[in-house]
């Protein structure tokens, strides 16, 4: 079974057949995490770029993690150190990388596109590894991944994220990937956080917490990031956190059958209590677990368009 | 494309217990930390009627694993399609164990050495042992099984398809060979 996608760089447009095999191919590679050797030998002799133009830790490691755990050899390059600083552009930069004779290109950068961008111009096989407020697939499919593993379908799920979905590439993400699957998909947030065209969407929106989480399964709370508050988007964090703070009580509205994600970083006692954190249903560490089998499904599956791509 | 059936029903029982009963002999001292481990997919079938057999006989009660491959294949890069990675499952604790290593055909020996690079990477077994079905020759690894159902010599072009009730419906082996050979 192949990917009909080369590059991953959003699931807007992906099909679910392309969803499901990475799910499936992730479940493999889930089993082998908790093997004494975590190593395959699939990917020897691959070698992969890891292009960070924005910081990230979890992201980067997870991918880093899944790359050396397929044996494929790795490069890192964070933004603070690179060339960008003297006046380096994108297609530059990558260019030099792929005539260093690299076979694949994880990004992270902070304009929306700039992973679609760069396949245009290079011929290694790129992967999204979140693009401005744009994309971030990998998070998304870690996200199915782990909505999967506790309530084995998506059909009659209702998943509702809370938060900054103006702002978040990984709202964006999940909406595209849970519709292709079947789930009713909320979203909520303060109206100035909430994307103007939310309509085009087509999922449900709320500006009150309470009345979005009734009956929910998935709430997925994201990370406020700390600086939207001084660009005037919301009054205060004490304001955003006593509205749109997910907190203990509000775990009886749930459906009985719920779990509580976050991708992480949290700002405990602003988007979530510590008591919603750690309570039982959480399954934030989970999907950090999930992640690095989710990423290592990712690139097992597109290094198949390698051979294509050396032979053209 | 000629084909052939080279093993039926009978045949096959009668092989497998032949296997079992050779395991036996050659593990008398090992009982208590053998261990079976089918490659799949027939392969984990061949191991679990193995079991069946030891426990009817010895009530041996063996932990029985399996392995796929997919990931330590040496051709993966050359493959047109991507090969789905199953599960491997390998329950008990490898360490110290006698392994008995399961396959249906023996060939070119490539899948039984990366068999056991998966066994490998669970653990320091004392021994691996191979036990095959059929064996047909043209090695391009030195590997050699220790127990054999049927050992024939074939032509390079030539390939077995092994055929069991849990999958197939039925149980008996054909061989394939190249028309005007």
């Amino acid at each position: 079974m192949n990917l009909s996608i080369k590059h991953l760089l959003g699931l807007e447009g992906v099909s679910r057949k392309d969803i499901l095999l990475v799910l499936d191919t992730a479940r493999s590679f889930r089993q082998i995490l908790e093997r004494p050797v975590k190593k395959v030998p699939t990917l020897r002799g691959v070698t992969i770029a890891n292009l960070f133009f924005e910081p990230s830790t979890r992201t980067r490691i997870s991918f880093e993690l899944a790359e050396k755990r397929l044996s494929a050899d790795v490069v890192n390059f964070s933004a603070d150190a690179s060339s960008l600083k003297k006046g380096e552009t994108l297609i530059d930069t990558a260019r030099n990388i792929e005539a260093m004779k690299v076979d694949m290109v994880v990004m992270r950068h902070a304009y929306p596109g700039a992973a679609q961008f760069l396949s245009r111009y290079v011929s290694s096989v790129m992967v999204n590894a979140g693009d401005g407020a744009h994309e971030h697939p990998t998070q998304a499919l870690l996200d199915f991944y782990t909505i999967r593993e506790h309530f084995d379908r998506f059909r009659d799920l209702r998943v509702v994220i809370v938060g900054d979905i103006k702002h978040s590439r990984v709202a964006r993400s999940d909406i595209w990937g849970l519709k292709t699957l079947g789930a009713s998909v909320a979203v909520c947030g303060p109206s100035t956080l909430l994307p103007r065209y939310i309509d085009t969407f087509g999922v449900d929106h709320f500006t009150d917490v309470e009345k979005a989480l009734k009956g929910a399964n998935v709430v997925n709370v994201l990370r406020l990031q700390l600086e939207r508050q001084t660009s005037g988007y919301i009054p205060s964090l004490r304001e955003y956190r006593e509205y749109f703070g997910i907190k203990k009580h509000h775990l009886s509205l749930l459906d009985k059958n719920h779990i509580i994600m976050h991708p992480g970083p949290i700002n405990r006692g602003i988007e979530i209590t510590p008591e919603v954190a750690d309570c039982e249903d959480s399954v934030i560490l989970q999907q950090v677990t999930n992640g690095v089998a989710v990423r290592m499904a990712v690139l097992y599956l597109l290094s198949q368009n390698l051979r294509t791509a050396t032979e053209e | 494309m000629g084909s052939k059936q080279i093993m039926n029903e009978t045949d096959m029982k009668n092989s497998l217990k032949r296997i079992t009963s050779e395991i036996l002999e050659c593990n008398q001292n090992n009982l208590s930390a053998l261990a079976l481990i089918g490659v799949k997919t027939r392969g984990e079938y061949l191991a679990k009627r193995i079991s069946h057999l030891l426990k009817k006989w010895e009530k041996l009660d063996l932990p029985v694993g399996s392995v796929d491959i997919t990931l330590y294949r040496d051709d993966f890069r050359e493959v047109v399609e991507l090969p789905v990675a199953q599960a491997t499952e390998i329950m008990f604790p490898v360490r110290g164990k006698h392994i008995i290593l399961i396959d249906d055909v023996l060939f070119t020996g490539r899948t039984v050495r990366a068999a056991i690079d998966v066994i490998i990477d669970f653990g320091r077994p004392k021994t691996i042992q191979l036990a095959v079905l059929v064996d047909i020759g043209n090695r391009e690894f030195p590997i050699c099984p220790n127990y054999v159902g049927k050992s024939i010599q074939v032509e390079k072009s030539s390939f077995v398809e092994v055929k069991l009730k849990e999958i197939d419906g039925e149980d008996k082996v054909i061989l394939f060979t190249p028309e005007g050979k």
